[in-house]
């Protein structure tokens, strides 16, 4: 499928990353020759210098036969105009990144319509939603929603003194019953799809689905269920702790945030009455402390700087706040950050790059493939599928303990008709079935890929 | 440096070579030839070398950076040529190693200079191979690679870019493989067109099909002593014309292909080397006039020879040894040029040609007003500085190249026309120089040190320098 990407910067490069590795046809657009000479050093995709509101460049991209058009440039205005060019040259679909508050508001929708836009991304409100998720369902470290919804997967990590450490999965079905499945665990930089005799550690970062009464039972019964955060302190005034505010004040959570500039502060006070603005340097541990960093349930941390959130949080961790969030942007900090502890990690170029990842997957969905949508698990180093099964295949009627699955491939749950199923081996797939596969990296294209 | 996946691809090209070594051992057995068992033992021979390379490789990581790709080219097309002269060896047909190296480089490089000097006593399925060595070094054997294989990384880019002529390379469509493929695809498609076109001629079978190779790769390996000389003016019209269709960049073939055949033929670098042919071809018809005594047959002799040695083809109509010495210097100076980036042909490229020039003139330009600002432009588009750094070093190895491989061969007893134009054919890819490596003689003379250094100086020239000069540098391969 052909993809234009204008802008790249921190976003449009790991949109483009992620979209390359899909096998899209990539055309990187920038006016930077540097960036771009980087860009096609690394991924397998075009560059092209210039202009992306340049109607000769947009056609030397082939803009005319582009499935998708997607804007990222640091420039609202620009990213509009480039959408609404593209679309009227002939791009099937376009997204644009709108960052603005301002353009967030209700004209979006005219906006949107105006201009033909498939989707606008607001990268700052989408991780403030994430966050908010997260902050509702504390044990968990991501939760992500699969069809309907009432089948959720969760990825948590088992603490130090975890009831689970040294249990092999089937000893913990034994011994808690219901209808639940570890589909996959993350030890260090490996991920396992464990089977029956896998012994889980300390320190192992779980994902489980099941439906969502299921999760909150099973989560009560390990002990590991908190309650949902009463209290949040926000480290930096950015775009996306405003927005996190205003969703956290919205159900009755009080919030504190802390911000360096004497300015924002100011216009933080006036957007956020209800909220505790605090003016001061976050990285001055008495200055948290004082605002009460001891007694507070969740601590978030949103500087610029990923280093500074990073150490920051250990710092809260080291202060037993139960729930410690920190925003990292680079991908080989994150990794780094899990090893020294933090459970919790939020990167909003890989929320954005993940949403319009999925968005390319529906539209190649339109073309041929059968995948419905893909969702990344634990850190991108394994993919949640969920498949329509709509033709006829040998895999249907058998039961699943008959298939011979390919290695780390599992069937992680069957939604037939709004019930979900957590499959065990004598369960089968019916036509009409929505299949949700857990892998490793393989990237399939059809539901029949996943045997051997 | 990923030492396992430089060893890895190798191996994978190793066996391409088996598979392509197919063509030729089909020929021989048309034929009935004694020769097949000899493709057959280096065939085998290839697969088992390959075969054993990729799988003590088995490469953990496979990431591969720009220098891998430099080092995987150079010792890719080394040990290619090593294998493919075993053919000749083993059937006796080219006793000395050296010298089927030297046939077998020749033909990879698509230079076309030969040692040979009895070539229709040669076997029909060694002929083949011989000139099918020019059509796969022609395009690249690792864009093969690409075009077949899936792309492992995103950086294969380092690869194509190590391996395809021309100052920058520039995809044709997103994807690698694709592009691969459709360079491949045109490359295909072009030399069929060339077969039809001869076979209308006249021409036998396996004349074309050999003929077709030798154009393609502009490479000019021929199986007649007299190279192109003895067949019909029409035969000798359709090469030219496709001579000069393989000296012109692929990305304008592609363009056309798409339909944007404004862009297409809007490429300065077309125009300027089609600019160079006429003008050269003028002359030199003006000049060889009184020789020939038919304005026909000096239009025709001069068109074909400055096609051959601007596209670095190397085929001849003419003894243009014997041709007044201002057509054999404008013969020299072509050898130079070379044809488009992005074509088959050798030399230093038009592009970088004009690049030069560009340079040049801005540079005086400078000096007269040392204020003034001045931007090089090439086909409407600025080129920033570090290419220009990079096409003015570029000449700079060149000419060192150039000078140090005259030098290595002085003391061959062949006279300083013959040595230095022997160099400027192999260095260009072209073919035949002047004097004792002449349109009618060969280079057998040469002492096998010459050969190995004219060998290098091929290597050098297909491959633009870099990737062999890179190999053979210590701190390529110290761990620090």
């Amino acid at each position: 499928m052909k993809i234009i990407v204008a802008g790249c910067g921190k976003i449009g490069t790991t949109i483009i990353s992620q979209l390359a590795a899909e096998g899209h046809d990539v055309v990187a657009l920038d006016h930077n020759p540097s960036v771009l000479a980087e860009i096609t050093n690394i991924y397998d995709v075009m560059g092209l210098c210039g202009n992306c509101t340049n109607v000769e460049i947009l056609e030397e991209a082939g803009a005319e036969s582009a499935r998708l058009f997607v804007a990222a440039t640091g420039s609202d205005e620009l990213n509009m105009l480039a959408c609404f060019l593209a679309r009227r040259m002939g791009a099937h679909h376009s997204i644009a990144r709108i960052r603005n508050p301002e353009y967030n508001e209700r004209g979006l929708r005219f906006v949107r319509e105006q201009l033909n836009l498939s989707m606008s991304i607001n990268p700052d409100m989408l991780a403030a939603q994430e966050l908010f998720n997260i902050l509702k369902l504390p044990s968990a470290v991501k939760i992500e929603r699969f069809s309907g919804r009432n089948f959720e997967m969760i990825e948590m990590m088992l603490k130090p003194n975890s009831i689970l450490n040294g249990m092999t999965v089937i000893e913990m079905r034994n011994k808690y019953k219901g209808k639940y499945l570890i589909c996959v665990v993350q030890r260090g930089d490996d991920v396992y799809i464990p089977d029956g005799n896998f012994i889980l550690h300390s320190g192992d970062r779980i994902g489980l689905t099941a439906s969502s009464a299921e999760i909150q039972r099973l989560l009560r019964s390990l002990g590991v269920m908190q309650k949902q955060a009463r209290s949040v302190m926000i480290l930096g005034g950015s775009r996306t702790a405003v927005y996190l505010a205003r969703l956290l004040i919205n159900i009755g959570v009080s919030v504190k945030i802390i911000e360096q500039d004497a300015a924002v502060c100011r216009d933080l006070s006036e957007t956020l009455p209800k909220a505790v603005i605090v003016n001061g340097d976050g990285a001055q541990q008495e200055l948290l402390l004082e605002e009460g960093l001891r007694s507070t349930d969740a601590f978030i941390s949103l500087t610029g700087m990923d280093e500074e959130n990073i150490l920051i949080s250990i710092f809260a961790a080291s202060q037993n706040v139960p729930t410690v969030i920190s925003k990292v942007n680079r991908d080989e900090l994150a990794s780094m950050a899990g090893r020294l502890g933090i459970d919790c990690i939020v990167s909003p170029r890989k929320i954005v790059s993940d949403v319009l990842v999925r968005y390319a997957r529906a539209l190649q969905n339109s073309v041929g493939s059968n995948i419905e949508t893909l969702y990344n698990l634990m850190d991108g180093k394994a993919e949640a599928l969920e498949f329509n099964v709509k033709t006829e295949s040998p895999l249907l009627g058998v039961p699943l303990k008959a298939l011979s699955l390919k290695q780390n491939v599992l069937i992680a749950g069957i939604i037939r008709e709004r019930k979900t199923i957590i499959p065990d081996g004598d369960d089968v797939i019916q036509l009409g079935d929505r299949v949700v596969v857990l892998s490793t990296n393989q990237h399939f294209q059809d539901f029949t890929d996943i045997i051997k | 440096m990923n030492r396992r996946m430089i060893l890895h691809m190798v191996g994978q090209i190793v066996m391409l070579e088996a598979v392509l070594l197919m063509l030729p051992l089909t020929v021989s057995l048309i034929y009935g030839e004694k020769c097949v068992i000899s493709l057959a033992v280096t065939a085998i021979l290839a697969v088992t070398v390959g075969l054993v390379m990729t799988l003590i490789s088995r490469p953990g990581y496979r990431t591969i950076y720009a220098k891998e790709g430099f080092v995987i080219v150079a010792l890719a097309w080394l040990l290619m040529s090593a294998i493919g002269a075993l053919p000749f060896v083993i059937s006796g047909e080219i006793p000395s190693f050296i010298d089927a190296f030297f046939e077998t480089v020749s033909g990879f490089t698509t230079t076309g200079a030969s040692i040979l000097t009895d070539i229709e006593s040669m076997s029909r399925g060694l002929l083949f191979w011989r000139s099918f060595t020019h059509w796969i070094g022609g395009m690249g054997v690792l864009v093969l690679i690409m075009a077949i294989l899936p792309a492992d990384s995103g950086r294969s880019i380092h690869i194509m870019r190590a391996e395809v002529p021309g100052p920058s390379v520039g995809k044709l469509v997103p994807k690698i493989r694709s592009t691969a493929k459709i360079l491949y695809m045109i490359y295909i498609a072009l030399t069929g067109l060339e077969i039809v076109f001869l076979l209308c001629g006249g021409m036998p079978l396996f004349d074309s099909v050999v003929h077709a190779f030798g154009t393609a790769g502009t490479g000019g390996f021929g199986i007649k002593s007299d190279s192109i000389a003895g067949y019909s003016p029409y035969l000798q019209w359709v090469i030219t014309v496709f001579m000069l269709l393989f000296g012109l960049n692929f990305n304008v073939y592609f363009l056309i292909v798409i339909g944007r055949f404004r862009t297409a033929i809007k490429s300065s670098e077309m125009w300027c080397m089609l600019g160079i042919f006429a003008a050269s071809a003028t002359t030199i018809a003006v000049n060889i006039y009184p020789l020939c005594q038919n304005v026909e047959k000096a239009i025709r002799l001069s068109a074909f020879q400055v096609s051959s040695i601007l596209t670095t083809t190397g085929y001849a109509t003419a003894d243009f040894d014997l041709w007044p010495d201002l057509s054999k210097t404008i013969l020299f100076v072509l050898m130079f040029i070379g044809g488009c980036a992005g074509s088959t042909a050798g030399g230093l490229k038009v592009s970088r040609i004009i690049l030069l020039f560009k340079l040049m003139r801005r540079n005086l330009h400078n000096m007269l007003h040392p204020r003034s600002v001045g931007i090089v432009r090439f086909d409407g588009k600025r080129i920033d500085d570090k290419t220009l750094d990079n096409v003015s070093a570029y000449f700079a190895l060149y000419v060192g190249c150039f000078v140090a491989a005259i030098l290595l061969i002085s003391f061959e007893p062949f006279g300083f026309e013959s040595n230095v134009s022997a160099v400027a054919a192999c260095i260009n890819n072209v073919g035949p120089g002047f004097a004792a490596v002449g349109p009618t003689a060969c280079y057998a003379g040469y002492s096998w040190f010459s050969k190995l250094i004219l060998s290098m100086a091929m290597l050098i020239g297909r491959l633009e320098i870099y990737p062999i000069i890179l190999a053979l540098m210590p701190s390529t391969w110290i761990k620090k």
